[in-house]
């Protein structure tokens, strides 16, 4: 007791507050994690971390990486602003679900065949965590991914995995399996310690191959897009208005940067904003993810300038990508952009 | 030999993912609460910190009206007419990302709120004069997401 008082008292005396010296795990995990990952650690878009299976063959350390360095790519960000007490109050809180203590596991390669590994993977691997590692659409790739199944077979072939699993965890978790998933101990079906060896190697040596597709995110120039117009403003509207429909989308509403912020009066009439879409493509981006909504619907605005020049301008699709840390998006993105640039190309030349 | 492998392979991932880092950018949280009950609570906790709702986007309507099956999806667009005005004034690349949103949409009895971190904003547009702008919006969000997500 006399400890804590005289810590309290030195923290108060260096200006901080105990909250300030040890991080609340729970608050953090609620702002951070939860809406993935579940209130309780049960899951539901990201892994159920307060599965005790998962929690049995998980190490901190692939805890602390994990949240650390995410999975490139498939949802689960990279958490770079949460400081290194931040990050052990988080694993502290998910710990705390655990009956049992903690694995540690040995930072040694396991040493095996990898040709015979890719043999086995192929066999007993690629159905669920896809043929080379990369994940499949449905089970993780998306966000969307169906609800009811228990667990995401994560993307093996993705730098974040390979970063914060060492072999000897991947090793146990073949050996053992993971109860509560569809992931069944591989000694069970009858394989030897040799052949996890082999798959082990062989999903070590991802490490050496090229980043894979899903772990990629769009480059883009710029997070907006920016055309200069050669006719007024009025025009210009009329002209994006015409450019959407030919385009395949469909015109919504024009509406002023201000509207519904100010009286109709008062409004700015020189920024304006056209609102468009095209529901088919709107279905197939929320399917994939559903957080792109905040996006939607489209828009492009239209801005006459104190010089009197107009600009037409757009978030660019391809900043998405990385928004999201979705690689599944790439495609709709960069075909997005391609479609606003031509549109507001089609309005200003 | 191992760990100088294990620390390269970490050293590797970061050069790799450099350039494109996932970084949280998204404010996300789930709300234990039918989605009207957390869509009229959004509203609300947007309100009293003085933003003025502009638009609620009924994008599951939309999505219906042609045959395509949505769950309950909204997004709720928010400002305050003297920040924006004075914001796009001097940085109209803004424009685009304003007004400031939230997307709610159900997920089986509860609800999950997304928005857009205001930090990736920063990124976007680093001039100094936006970063009290940017924090103010950042520490309203995180409000806001905090007060749904804690309320029982």
């Amino acid at each position: 007791m006399l400890t804590r008082l005289l810590l309290v008292a030195l923290l108060a005396g260096l200006g901080l507050s105990p909250a300030m010296a040890a991080p609340n795990g729970a608050k953090l995990y609620g702002r951070n994690c939860a809406a993935c990952h579940g209130e309780t650690g049960n899951g539901g878009i990201g892994v159920p971390l307060a599965l005790p299976s998962f929690q049995a063959d998980i190490s901190d350390d692939y805890l602390r990486k994990t949240i650390s360095l995410g999975r490139p790519g498939r949802v689960m960000p990279a958490f770079s602003h949460l400081d290194k007490a931040e990050i052990e109050a988080i694993v502290r809180h998910v710990r705390s679900w655990n009956k049992g203590p903690a694995a540690t596991y040995s930072q040694r390669l396991v040493k095996g065949d990898p040709a015979h590994g890719k043999q086995l993977f192929g066999q007993y691997c690629a159905t669920c965590h896809g043929a080379t590692g990369e994940g499949r659409q449905g089970v993780g790739v998306t966000f969307s991914r169906p609800r009811d199944l228990p667990i995401m077979a994560p993307a093996l072939y993705n730098p974040g995995f390979l970063a914060a699993a060492t072999d000897a965890m991947i090793k146990a978790t073949l050996m053992h399996g993971r109860e509560g998933t569809p992931m069944t101990s591989f000694l069970k079906q009858g394989l030897k310690e040799k052949d996890i060896d082999d798959i082990v190697s062989y999903v070590r040596s991802f490490e050496k191959q090229p980043l894979p597709e899903s772990a990629q995110l769009l480059q883009a120039e710029g997070p907006v897009i920016i055309r200069e117009s050669a006719y007024d403003l009025k025009t210009t509207v009329e002209n994006v208005k015409q450019a959407v429909t030919t385009h395949n989308f469909f015109y919504g509403r024009v509406q002023t940067l201000e509207y519904g912020l100010i009286e109709p009066a008062r409004e700015n009439p020189k920024q304006v904003i056209v609102y468009f879409c095209n529901i088919s493509l709107l279905n197939q981006a929320l399917a994939v993810d559903p957080r792109v909504g905040m996006f939607l619907p489209c828009r492009i605005t239209i801005l006459e300038r104190d010089d009197g020049k107009v600009q037409v301008m757009s978030v660019n699709p391809k900043v998405l990508s990385r928004l999201f840390n979705n690689a599944e998006l790439n495609r709709l993105c960069e075909q997005m952009s391609e479609s606003y640039t031509r549109i507001m190309e089609e309005a200003t030349l | 030999m191992n760990m100088l492998m294990k620390w390269m392979g970490v050293a590797g991932l970061l050069l790799a993912t450099a350039a494109p880092v996932a970084a949280a950018e998204l404010l996300m949280a789930r709300v234990d609460k039918l989605f009207p009950e957390a869509m009229a609570q959004l509203q609300s906790a947007i309100s009293s910190r003085g933003y003025t709702v502009t638009r609620l986007q009924e994008v599951n309507e939309n999505l219906e009206r042609r045959d395509f099956k949505s769950d309950m999806y909204r997004v709720v667009y928010f400002g305050k007419y003297e920040e924006v005005k004075r914001a796009t004034a001097s940085h109209p690349a803004l424009i685009p990302f304003l007004p400031l949103n939230i997307t709610i949409f159900a997920e089986g009895d509860q609800a999950i709120l997304v928005a857009s971190h205001p930090q990736a904003l920063r990124q976007f547009f680093p001039d100094a004069a936006l970063k009290p702008l940017f924090e103010r919006w950042e520490k309203d969000m995180v409000a806001i997401m905090d007060e749904l997500r804690e309320a029982k």
